[in-house]
């Protein structure tokens, strides 16, 4: 039965992550973006692994997706550039990349074939992430912390000047 | 008793029955909170009004722009339902009377609010219209903010609970209301709620005096009936989380079932929706913003600290 089920979510994570890069429109490229998170959700719910599952739809799906949509919705993209996609994603586009993708796909599946499954298919509760989150891998918790606080720092300070600037233009 | 799946049809159809009966109530409360009438004419009280009201939007013209990206403006009021229907699917209504016992419910609350607004963000993009742009744009700044401050809220709950699980956070309330020890998280909850439904006063994306209809503006007819009924569904879900989370869910004296206690309570703060409606005016977008920054981000953090020294402590 699970096996069943990742295979649909499997195939649908693949499908909609090409029709992502052939879509010509980026609010639908946005959208099948989106459809193909989810169902990477339900493979890690499948695995055993609830709690990422849930952090993959709320974070990936549900916050940073919504980002892209925003620019997106910002820039207003209008028929012109759907046009200038369409002339970049010409089929003589795809020869290269599709030759380097294959020759990357068959020795995947060579390595692969000799390994047995790579799952214990244990549950994984959210407790022990926690855990895990804040022993062994405590480093790498503090750099994405870091990360964070200089973005936050360096949008503020963004957020500042143009803040200033208008304020001079005013008056 | 675990009741499980055979609830989902039931629960669809009531939730729905209930969205409908809101229309009305809320008119009618709001009527009364104003000092006028609201809907009076069809029926005893003009109960009849939301039959009425049904078969107007169901009788008019289906109107797709020419302009609009019709795939994706039909599909957005499709995917606000359903994501708020979805997130009924937590939800305990008595002892067992769920749809499913996921160990992580809550956040697959979170996960289906944080999906919804993409039913506002792509209505608001397909529409192709500059106000409903606008309104959409404002939608997703508003409810990715205020996605932060929900989240982080309930966080001193799951500390106390020890746990995602709907029901176990329930029990878990047997000799105190989380409201009292969780009174911070209780308060921005709320606030977070009302932002992320979208409601008056934080309806913003949908404000009328700058941007016609906002999000909805080119909707009309069922699509438009669509739109409203997943807003009062987010009215009723985050009625009843908050009542789940912060009011003991099913639990009350013995003299009533279970069920019924779990329907009043989230019938008085359906109730106090409509009142927060007529009582306060929508804020500046600026100030929309900055309370939730400034304010609302340092008030949860603060929570969560001392929520867990608390627990930490009497763990000893």
């Amino acid at each position: 039965m699970e096996v069943v089920l990742f295979y649909i979510a499997a195939s649908i994570a693949l499908t909609t992550s090409i029709l992502v890069i052939t879509r010509t429109t980026a609010s639908h490229a946005l959208i099948y973006l989106i459809v193909s998170l989810l169902a990477v959700a339900v493979i890690f719910y499948l695995l055993g692994a609830p709690f990422a599952a849930a952090l993959e739809v709320v974070i990936y799906a549900g916050a940073i997706m919504v980002l892209f949509l925003f620019v997106v919705m910002m820039l207003n993209l209008g028929p012109s550039q759907v046009a200038q996609e369409r002339r970049w994603l010409e089929p003589r586009m795809w020869i290269g990349p599709s030759i380097l993708t294959l020759i990357l796909f068959f020795e995947m599946v060579y390595i692969l074939a000799g390994t047995p499954a790579l799952t214990s298919g244990v549950a994984v509760s959210a407790k022990e992430v926690g855990e895990r989150l804040f022993t062994t891998y405590l480093l790498g918790v503090e750099l994405a912390g870091f990360l964070l606080l200089a973005a936050l720092v360096g949008s503020y300070h963004l957020g500042r000047r143009y803040m200033r600037a208008r304020r001079e233009e005013i008056g | 008793m675990e009741v499980g799946f055979i609830m989902i049809l039931p629960l669809v159809v009531g939730a729905m029955l209930g969205a409908l009966v809101l229309v009305w109530w809320e008119r009618r409360l709001l009527g009364f909170l104003q000092d006028r009438l609201g809907p009076n004419r069809l029926g005893p009280f003009g109960v009849g009004q939301m039959v009425a009201d049904l078969i107007k939007l169901i009788t008019k013209h289906d109107w797709v722009p020419p302009f609009a990206d019709r795939l994706v403006f039909t599909l957005a009021p499709v995917a606000i339902v359903a994501a708020m229907l979805m997130g009924f699917a937590i939800v305990p209504f008595a002892p067992g009377w769920h749809i499913i016992d996921l160990n992580i419910g809550l956040l697959f609350f979170l996960a289906m609010t944080s999906l919804a607004v993409y039913g506002v963000l792509l209505a608001g993009l397909a529409s192709n219209n500059k106000y409903s742009l606008l309104g959409g744009l404002r939608a997703a700044a508003q409810m990715v903010t205020y996605e932060v401050f929900m989240g982080l809220s309930i966080m001193g709950v799951v500390i106390l609970t020890g746990s995602f699980n709907m029901s176990e956070i329930v029990r878990a309330q047997e000799d105190l209301w989380f409201f009292i020890p969780q009174v911070l998280g209780f308060v921005v909850f709320l606030i977070a709620g009302i932002a992320e439904a979208h409601r008056a006063p934080f309806d913003l994306p949908e404000a009328e005096h700058e941007l016609v209809a906002g999000f909805h503006t080119e909707y009309s007819g069922m699509k438009f009936a669509l739109v409203m009924v997943g807003e009062y569904l987010s009215v009723i879900l985050t009625s009843a989380i908050i009542v789940t989370l912060f009011f003991g869910g099913w639990l009350g004296p013995d003299f009533l079932p279970p069920i019924i206690w779990f329907s009043l309570k989230t019938g008085l703060f359906i109730c106090f929706f409509v009142l927060l409606r007529a009582a306060i005016p929508r804020p500046r977008y600026d100030q929309l913003m900055s309370l939730g920054w400034k304010i609302l981000l340092p008030i949860t953090l603060v929570n969560l600290l001392v929520t867990g020294a608390v627990v930490l402590l009497a763990k000893g």
